[in-house]
C-alpha cells in the first residue's frame, strides 16, 4: 500500500486520521486479498468458498508433483496431519489469537482428548467400551471441563503468568500420564477405535494407514468449527474477545466480564484441541505418554502465530505449514523444532502480525464511514484510493 | 483402578532431616536461577522465557571444562587444592559461557523488539522460539543423551547430627547460594550499576532522563543473571553429576521461576526465600508421593496456588522499591 501519497486538499488532522487508520488496520503485503474479498458480492464468495472446500476435500486424491511428500511419505497420511494441526490451531486461535491469552499448555488438552478416546475404545482399557465416533463429542466435553478447571483458578492471570501456569497444567497432565497406573504410562493404549465401515475386501475404511478417510473426518470437523466459531466471532463473545484482547482493562470498565469470556475462549479452545486429540489418537491407534510435551504446545502455539493471530483462515495455514515441512523436507525434519524456534524470534521481529493479520471485522465500520467522509470532502486520501482498486 | 495416590507419612517421618537437607540444597540452586528471572523481571517486567537456556548452556560448559581437564565417572585422584582450581576454572567458564548466552538472549530476542516498542506477549513469542533455537542446537550436536557423568570430589559426610548426616556438597552448596544472594543484594543497594538497575526497575523513562544509560542497565541485568546461572550450573552439575541434557535447563528453569513468584518476583530476597522454600516443599512432597516424578508436580502445584492466593509473593515488593 502507498501511504506516501501526497494528501491533496485533505487538512492536517485527516491525514493524522489516515495515519491512525493505517495503523490499526495493519496494511500488509497480502491486505490487498483481503480488500479484494471484501469486495466481492456475497454470493461469490460463497461460490468461491464451496470451490475451496470441493478442493480441500479432492487435496488427498490428487498428488501434486511438487508438492507431494512422497517417496518420504505417504500423502494422504500427510494431509491427515496437516488436517489435524489445523484443528488444533483453529482451537489455539481462539484462545490466543481471538482473546489474547497465551496458552503454553494446549497439548495438555490435546492429551485428554487423546486419552479419552484411548480409554473408551481401546481393549487395553477395562472401562465401558464404546463406539469410536462417540468420543469425539465426550472428549470435547470431557476437555471443557478440564479447560474450566484450569481457567477458573487461573485466568485472573495475565500474559507471561498465564503462560506459564498453562504451561504447567500441561506438564501436570503429562507427568499424571506418567504416574497414573490406569493411564498405562509409557505401555500406553493400543488398538484405539475408530469409526465403523469396511471396505470391499472388508479391511476397515477408517485404517491407520489410511489418511484419506481420517482427512476427510478431520476437514469434516474442521469446517463445522469454522461456521460456528464464524457466527461466534460475529457475536457479542467475539466482540467481547477482541475488546478484552486489546484492552482488558479498558474491556472491564466498559462492562465486558472479561473474566466470563475468558473461560468462554478456553473453554471453546480446549473442546477443539480435545477433539483434535481424539482424532490422533483413531488414526494413529496408539496412546502413550510420550507425545505430550512442551515442545508439541510450541509447535502449536507456532502454527497460530505463524498463520496470523485471530485469523482463523490463517491458522488453517499455519497449522497445515507446521505439519507439512517436517513431512514434506524430510531431510530437514531432524531440525523442525530448531526452525520453528527460530521463525518465532524472526515472525516476532519482523512481522508479528504473521501470515494473515487479524481480520479486522469491527474495523471495517469504522472504515466504511470514514471512506464516506473522505468522499464528501472530496478529498483523495489514500483510504478513497483504496476503493478504487 | 489401582491406588496411584497414597500419602507414606512414614516415609517422610523417616526421611525428614535428610529430606530437609537435600531440599535446602536444591533449594540453593533454584535460588541462584531464580535470580536471573528476578533481575530480568524486575528491569524489564518480563519473564524471560530462554533463561532456563542460560543456565543448561553454563551446564554444559562446566561438564566440558571438567572432562577435558580429565574428571569422569569415577572420584578424581588429586589433592584438595588441585581439585579446588580444577573447579574454580569450570565455574568460570560456566559463567562465562552462560553470561554470553544471556547477552546473545537478549541482543536477539529482546533488543530487536525493545526498539519497536512491541507488545509484551510478543516478546514472551519471541523469548520462546530462542529458548527452543538453543534447546534444539544442543539436541543436534550432543544428540539426545546426557552427558557422561563427572564427578568433581569424593563427597564425605562432615557433620552428624541426631543420625543425619550432612555431605560436604550441601553446606557447600548452601552456603555458597547465600553469600552470593548478599553479594547480590549489596551489589544492587550499593554499586553505581546496581543504583542504576533500581532506577530503571522504579520508572524507566524518569531513569532515562536522569542520564541512565537504559541499555547498558538492560545488558548487564542479564548478564548478572547469566553469571548466577553459571554458578547455578556448576552446583547442579555436582548435585546431579549424570543430568546435563538438552532439554534439562527446562524443569529446573520452571522450578526456578516458581521460586522465584514464590519469593515474590522482582525481589532479591525473596528469590533466595523461594528458591530454599521449593526445594523443600518439593522435597517433602516427592517423599510424601513417593516418586521423584511427583517433585515436579508438587512445584507446578505450588506454583498455581501461589499465583492464586499471593501473586506477589512471600516477600512482596519490588526491586525498583528498594532503598538502599
Amino acid at each position: 500500500m502507498s501511504t506516501g501519497t501526497p494528501m491533496g486538499g485533505a487538512g492536517e488532522s485527516q491525514a493524522r486520521a489516515d495515519e491512525l487508520l493505517e495503523e490499526v488496520t495493519k496494511p500488509s503485503r497480502l491486505h490487498g486479498l483481503s480488500e479484494w474479498w471484501n469486495h466481492f458480492p456475497r454470493l461469490g464468495q460463497w461460490a468461491f468458498l464451496l470451490i475451496a472446500v470441493a478442493a480441500a476435500f479432492a487435496l488427498p486424491l490428487v498428488n501434486i508433483p511438487l508438492l507431494t511428500t512422497e517417496p518420504g511419505n505417504d500423502w494422504p497420511l500427510a494431509c491427515a496431519e496437516m488436517a489435524r494441526y489445523a484443528l488444533v490451531a483453529v482451537g489455539l486461535n481462539v484462545v490466543v489469537g481471538q482473546a489474547g491469552l497465551l496458552d503454553l499448555g494446549y497439548v495438555g488438552f490435546f492429551a485428554v482428548g487423546a486419552y479419552v478416546a484411548a480409554l473408551w475404545t481401546s481393549p487395553d482399557s477395562n472401562l465401558v467400551h464404546i463406539p469410536y465416533l462417540l468420543t469425539l463429542p465426550l472428549a470435547a466435553m470431557v476437555t471443557v471441563v478440564f479447560g474450566v478447571l484450569l481457567g477458573i483458578p487461573t485466568l485472573r492471570l495475565r500474559g507471561d503468568y498465564l503462560a506459564i501456569v498453562t504451561l504447567g497444567f500441561g506438564e501436570i497432565i503429562r507427568l499424571l500420564a506418567t504416574i497414573i497406573p490406569a493411564l498405562r504410562g509409557q505401555q500406553g493404549f493400543q488398538e484405539v477405535g475408530h469409526p465403523p465401515g469396511t471396505n470391499a475386501e472388508g479391511n476397515p475404511i477408517f485404517s491407520n494407514s489410511a489418511g484419506a478417510p481420517w482427512y476427510w473426518l478431520t476437514i469434516t470437523v474442521i469446517i463445522l468449527v469454522m461456521i460456528a466459531l464464524g457466527n461466534l466471532e460475529r457475536s457479542r463473545v467475539g466482540r467481547n474477545w477482541i475488546a478484552l484482547r486489546e484492552d482488558e482493562d479498558a474491556a472491564e470498565i466498559m462492562g465486558v466480564p472479561t473474566f466470563r469470556f475468558k473461560l468462554w475462549a478456553f473453554g471453546i479452545g480446549a473442546a477443539l484441541g480435545g477433539s483434535a486429540g481424539a482424532i490422533a489418537a483413531g488414526q494413529i491407534g496408539f496412546v502413550n505418554n510420550q507425545r505430550f510435551d512442551v515442545q508439541m504446545s510450541v509447535l502449536f502455539l507456532v502454527a497460530v502465530v505463524l498463520g496470523g493471530q485471530g485469523n482463523k483462515f490463517g491458522a488453517i495455514l499455519g497449522g497445515a505449514i507446521v505439519a507439512y515441512i517436517p513431512l514434506r523436507f524430510t531431510a530437514i525434519a531432524e531440525y523442525k523444532y530448531l526452525i520453528f524456534g527460530a521463525v518465532l524470534v524472526i515472525l516476532m521481529i519482523f512481522r508479528p502480525q504473521g501470515l494473515f493479520g487479524k481480520r479486522p471485522h469491527l474495523l471495517t465500520f469504522e472504515r466504511r464511514a470514514h471512506k464516506r467522509i473522505a468522499n464528501l470532502a472530496d478529498a483523495p486520501s489514500p483510504a478513497a484510493k483504496e476503493t478504487g482498486q | 483402578m489401582d491406588q496411584w495416590i497414597s500419602l507414606d507419612w512414614d516415609a517422610l517421618g523417616a526421611n525428614f532431616w535428610s529430606a530437609t537437607v537435600d531440599g535446602l540444597t536444591f533449594g540453593g540452586i533454584y535460588a541462584l536461577v531464580a535470580l536471573g528471572y528476578t533481575l530480568v523481571y524486575g528491569v524489564l517486567n518480563l519473564i524471560n522465557f530462554a533463561h532456563s537456556e542460560v543456565f543448561i548452556v553454563g551446564a554444559y560448559a562446566v561438564v566440558f571444562t571438567l572432562s577435558s581437564l580429565g574428571f569422569g565417572p569415577s572420584v578424581p585422584n588429586l589433592a584438595w587444592y588441585a581439585i579446588a582450581a580444577n573447579l574454580l576454572l569450570a565455574l568460570v567458564f560456566g559463567m562465562l559461557a552462560a553470561a554470553i548466552t544471556a547477552f546473545i538472549v537478549e541482543r536477539v530476542a529482546y533488543k530487536p523488539l525493545r526498539a519497536k516498542g512491541a507488545p509484551r506477549l510478543v516478546f514472551l513469542i519471541s523469548a520462546i522460539g530462542m529458548s527452543f533455537v538453543i534447546q534444539y542446537l544442543i539436541f543436534l550436536w550432543r544428540g539426545p543423551n546426557p552427558e557422561p557423568t563427572v564427578i568433581m570430589f569424593e563427597n564425605k559426610a562432615i557433620f552428624d547430627v541426631g543420625g543425619t548426616l550432612i555431605y560436604f556438597d550441601s553446606i557447600l552448596i548452601v552456603s555458597a547460594a547465600v553469600i552470593m544472594m548478599i553479594v547480590v543484594d549489596q551489589f544492587i543497594r550499593r554499586s553505581k550499576l546496581g543504583r542504576g538497575i533500581r532506577a530503571v526497575a522504579q520508572d524507566p523513562d524518569t531513569a532515562t532522563l536522569m542520564g541512565v544509560n537504559r541499555e547498558r542497565i538492560i545488558v548487564s541485568t542479564f548478564i548478572i543473571g547469566g553469571l548466577l546461572a553459571g554458578v547455578a550450573a556448576l552446583f547442579y552439575v555436582m548435585k546431579v553429576p549424570s543430568g546435563v541434557l538438552y532439554l534439562g535447563g527446562f524443569l529446573l528453569g520452571v522450578k526456578a521461576f516458581t521460586a522465584a513468584v514464590l519469593g515474590g518476583i522482582g525481589n532479591v530476597r525473596g528469590a533466595l526465600v523461594g528458591g530454599l522454600l521449593l526445594g523443600l516443599i518439593g522435597n517433602y512432597g516427592q517423599i510424601l508421593l513417593g516418586s521423584a516424578q511427583w517433585n515436579d508436580v508438587v512445584c507446578f502445584v505450588v506454583l498455581i496456588a501461589v499465583l492464586m492466593v499471593r501473586p506477589e509473593g512471600i516477600l512482596g515488593s519490588n526491586l525498583g522499591k528498594v532503598r538502599a
